[in-house]
């Protein structure tokens, strides 16, 4: 972050706690614990995890969609951890979010119109009679025809509904973009093309980017920084090239070695890090360091405390007692 | 292997011509034989209701009992009644009254129901408790008895009927309407609405009604058709229109003493309210295949 | 003779030409890599040639034959049931003209599938030792005490731990990863010939994935079973497959083995779908794209299919031809007019060692 000016956007110590019931007693499904980042502007942040990683919470909990149990959000030094009424409009339009499954994220009653000019209406953006044609810019921002501006989100095709919620997401001038697994449900030619658009975007628009994703690749491509998520808490956080280059914690190393070789031949050859069994319970996280369950370096000292980020490098932390160990393949 | 297969080819890329989903609900019901049979009986009923002065041939209340219990014949199509009244006019004339009790009370139902499901079913928590309780507990009571105890309180008559029936019908909207809402509540685009700071009652209107509105159009035709009957019901325990307006309940409490000697008294307007309940049935399902939106989205 | 054929298979959903003569088989003991973008119809592929789609939501013409069964390389504890001794003609039999009952026999029992999503697909009211020995009674006429001991084996073959418990364990107790080595041991439960995958790895997180991948490779070693794995992940397929095929718009538009595929592919679209995806270490800039979308399949093109999207078109056939599945080399098909020559040297030295 040495280049960065001061953070747009600052995390520090972030929880998300959900209470459930289970047979006999109200427990906590420890969502996200105890989680820091920034955001600079222009920049954009992989957030990168499996399945009940937490990394979708962080990104509702920025928006104020789900309330954290703990720490702070501060969006341009201001606290909006618990903003309300107006002051959580504006959070919701400096803020925004793209979805993963674009059909189900446009209303199917609503015209491409419709959904694209609601963020305006919201916060009364600009005056009734120029919104049609601020829709008609958002569609020619996002590469769309505008002759889709009367047409309904099933009669798209996936890259292209993606698009109007790309356009639906900036309609307000935002200045971060939360995209929540963006791309995770496009055809890969189509996802490249999202990819592209969104780069282009990001340079035109100023934008901030949290790219939310399980696509170790996609968020290589995406990112300028990367954090690496497991059961709710940052694993590893580093600058594209280190964390792909010289990953310190053994669970990156296990996610980079679980990616397919792009060349079959090497792809067979080779022995993998294989984890064994499944991610625990959120509800009942192990003691200590969350990953020891499956770690293959994993000794008596991790189930003692919560490891301390241990830095590695400019900007590069793992939170690993044997963070910069290689985990042997094959184990 | 029980898995179905997925089959939802690519969407067109704008080649149909593009209409607003309830002009597509429409053309579908058309195209829909047994609605249309449904709808024709209902569009003569509403004739009925509104000329029903001009078409009967007699006046409802034209006594005359020296004409009094005679069988169907030309003059008299659908036969007379005890005190000589032309039973085809008096048919024709209680549609307006069968359609006026059925459409206000399941409006009040409608309104009030939809409102506390919407309520109740968005924001969760102890209005929905409350709601869905107060549901229960009337959905403890036989809907007859309901309605019986209601009007009981406010005396008999055409009002007291559509309250006493509307009352009884709420707790069904609500329900229906709360059990959608409790999965649109959860779409991605209800979710995309919030994230983009709408206000919840913008949510509500603008994007959970429209996409709960089929289950209620469905249960509004069907509660039409249960509603009519009610009203035949009130009418014929004698709590509901009060004589001598014409009424296809009342009519039937007339003709239980004449069952042995005047058997058109009783069938007549026994055949109106089974044509009208069958037709607003057939309607509602025809209505419940049309209006299914994931069905429709690929036709 | 392979394990499993399909022959100029045509599927028709109304107006919609899902597939256009599709041909393809796989060997005993041999993968199939099925890859294509949603709407090329790799899944109809499986779905038309088994039954599963048919009559009268969809008119299927072609060929779809399942070979004679395969008798080497059985587990020990694989019983020989009787239904596999009384095949007709002793050889192969067609699946589109057979019975309903007799497709029937031959699904779960000669073909076993794993779909996507293992949330959906298993009866979540049944425990899992139901599941298991359902078929193994059904198709296999095996006693209750018999199937169970072969539904425990079957989920250590998968690699599940601590099996005696699972087996009394209901499906939503177990994790996405665990659910799927349950249908993947559901599927090979009666010991098929064939293994069906669709996309069966796609809901899965990458570890995990990992995880099955292997156990696939594994039991395909040890059982000798053919199998088809269908997905859009060519990084997949790449790593299971020994032959690909490349599915677009109904219609296969490459074929070769994996290696040939991966080092040599000469279709537009092939050479499309490798450059725009996202590959670790290739970092920042712009992917390349194969602009548009796929194919409408109740308006297609006139010419080649891939016309619309295609940056190397230049055969004045293009636009009016449809081109056909020509050899480029021996086993390396390709249907395009514009197809990349093969390069003269097959592969670097290093890598066919």
């Amino acid at each position: 972050m040495s280049v960065h000016d001061a953070p747009l956007l600052q995390v520090e110590g972030l929880q998300v706690r959900f209470p459930v019931r289970t047979e006999r007693r109200k427990a906590w499904v420890h969502a996200v614990e105890d989680v820091s980042f920034s955001l600079a502007h222009g920049e954009t942040l992989g957030l990168v995890g499996e399945s009940g990683s937490g990394k979708s919470t962080i990104g509702n909990a920025l928006l104020g969609l789900v309330p954290p149990t703990a720490g702070r959000i501060l969006l341009d030094g201001h606290d909006v951890t618990s903003a309300r009424g107006p002051s959580l409009r504006e959070l919701r339009r400096r803020v925004t979010m793209v979805f993963q499954d674009p059909l189900a994220s446009l209303d199917p009653r609503r015209t491409i119109e419709d959904s694209v000019r609601e963020p305006l209406e919201i916060h009364r953006l600009s005056p009734g009679r120029e919104r049609g044609r601020r829709v008609a810019d958002l569609l020619d921002l996002v590469g769309l025809p505008r002759r889709f501006a009367d047409h309904y989100p099933h009669e798209l095709s996936g890259g292209q509904r993606q698009r109007v919620c790309i356009a639906r997401a900036l309609a307000g001038d935002p200045e971060i973009v939360v995209l929540d697994e963006a791309t995770a449900s496009l055809d890969v030619s189509v996802q490249a093309q999202i990819m592209n658009l969104l780069q282009d975007l990001q340079r035109d628009l100023g934008l901030s980017y949290l790219f939310i994703s399980h696509d170790l690749a996609a968020v290589e491509h995406m990112s300028h920084r990367v954090q690496v998520m497991y059961l709710g808490r940052l694993m590893e956080s580093a600058g594209r090239e280190e964390i792909y280059a010289a990953p310190g914690h053994p669970y990156t190393q296990a996610l980079l070695s679980a990616i397919p070789a792009d060349d079959p031949v090497v792809e067979r050859g080779r022995r993998r890090i294989l984890l064994r069994g499944d991610v625990p319970s959120p509800v009942s996280p192990p003691s200590g360091c969350v990953f020891r369950t499956r770690c293959p370096l994993a000794i008596d000292v991790c189930a003692e405390r919560v490891p301390e980020p241990v830095g590695l490098g400019a900007g590069h932390v793992a939170a690993c007692v044997r963070a910069g160990e290689r985990v042997p393949a094959g184990t | 292997m029980t898995t179905t297969p997925r089959l939802a080819p690519e969407p067109t890329h704008g080649t149909a011509r593009r209409r607003a989903p309830w002009v597509r609900s429409l053309v579908a019901l058309l195209h829909h034989k047994v609605a249309v049979a449904g709808l024709v009986v209902l569009a003569v009923l509403v004739v009925c209701a509104l000329f029903g002065e001009q078409l009967a041939p007699y006046p409802a209340n034209a006594v005359d009992i020296s004409r009094a219990l005679q069988p169907p014949s030309t003059a008299h199509p659908f036969g007379t009644d005890d005190l000589g009244r032309d039973v085809m006019s008096r048919v024709i004339l209680a549609a307006s009254v069968s359609l006026q009790v059925s459409v206000v009370s399941v409006t009040i139902a409608l309104v009030v129901g939809v409102l506390l499901g919407l309520v109740a079913g968005y924001f969760g928590g102890w209005p929905d408790t409350v709601v869905m309780r107060v549901a229960d507990v009337m959905f403890a009571f036989p809907v007859m008895l309901l309605a019986i105890a209601i009007v009981a309180v406010l005396g008999p008559g055409l009002t007291t009927a559509m309250i006493a029936i509307g009352v009884v019908y709420v707790p069904i909207f609500a329900r229906v309407t709360r059990a959608s809402v409790l999965s649109v509540r959860e779409e991605p685009y209800v979710r995309a609405a919030v994230s983009l700071g709408a206000h919840p009652g913008r949510v509500i209107v603008r994007h959970v009604l429209p996409n709960v509105s089929a289950p209620i159009i469905v249960q509004t035709s069907l509660s039409l058709a249960f509603a009519i009957l009610s009203e035949a019901a009130l009418s014929f325990l004698g709590l509901g229109v009060q004589p001598p307006a014409p009424s296809w309940g009342r009519m039937l409490f007339d003709a239980k003493a004449f069952l042995d000697q005047a058997w058109w008294m009783g069938v007549f307007p026994g055949l109106a309210v089974f044509v009208t309940v069958l037709a607003l049935n057939l309607v509602g399902d025809a209505l419940r295949d049309v209006l299914d939106v994931r069905k429709t989205v690929n036709d | 003779m392979p394990a499993l054929s399909v022959q100029d298979l045509h599927v028709r959903i109304k107006d919609a030409q899902i597939l256009r003569g599709v041909s393809w088989s796989v060997e005993h003991g041999q993968t199939l890599g099925i890859v294509g973008e949603s709407g090329s119809g790799k899944s109809m592929t499986v779905l038309a040639a088994t039954g599963l789609v048919g009559p009268p939501l969809a008119q299927v013409t072609g060929r779809a034959v399942l070979g004679a069964p395969h008798s080497s390389g059985r587990s020990s504890g694989g019983p020989d049931g009787p239904a596999s001794a009384t095949l007709p003609d002793g050889g192969g039999q067609d699946l589109l003209t057979l019975s309903p009952a007799g497709r029937r026999a031959v699904r779960g029992r000669r073909i076993g599938f794993v779909f996507q999503d293992p949330a959906t697909s298993l009866n979540p009211i049944l425990d899992v030792e139901r599941q298991l020995t359902e078929g193994l009674e059904e198709h296999l006429g095996m006693t209750r005490r018999a199937a169970r001991g072969r539904a425990l084996e079957l989920l250590e073959m998968v690699g599940i731990p601590d099996p005696e418990r699972r087996l009394r364990a209901y499906p939503h107790e177990l994790s996405g990863g665990m659910r799927q080595r349950v249908m993947i041991a559901i599927a090979l439960s009666c010991d098929p010939d064939v293994l069906i995958a669709d996309e069966a790895t796609t809901a899965l997180d990458v570890t995990i994935q990992a995880q099955i991948i292997d156990a696939v490779r594994d039991l395909q070693e040890r059982l000798g079973t053919a199998v088809v794995w269908i997905s859009h992940d060519l990084g997949v397929v790449g790593g299971l497959a020994d032959e690909v095929v490349v599915l677009y718009g109904g219609q296969v538009v490459e074929q070769a083995d994996v290696l040939t595929l991966f080092a040599q592919r000469s279709h537009p679209y092939t050479e499309g779908l490798f450059a725009s995806r996202p590959r670790l270490g290739s970092a920042g800039g712009h992917l390349t794209t194969i602009p548009g979308s796929p194919p409408d399949p109740r308006s297609l093109p006139a010419g080649c299919v891939f016309y619309d999207r295609c940056t190397l078109r230049s055969d004045p056939r293009c636009a009016t031809h449809r081109p056909e599945l020509v050899p480029l080399a021996p086993g390396h098909l390709v249907r395009s007019f514009c197809a990349t020559p093969v390069r003269d040297a097959p592969l670097d030295p290093e890598e066919t060692a």
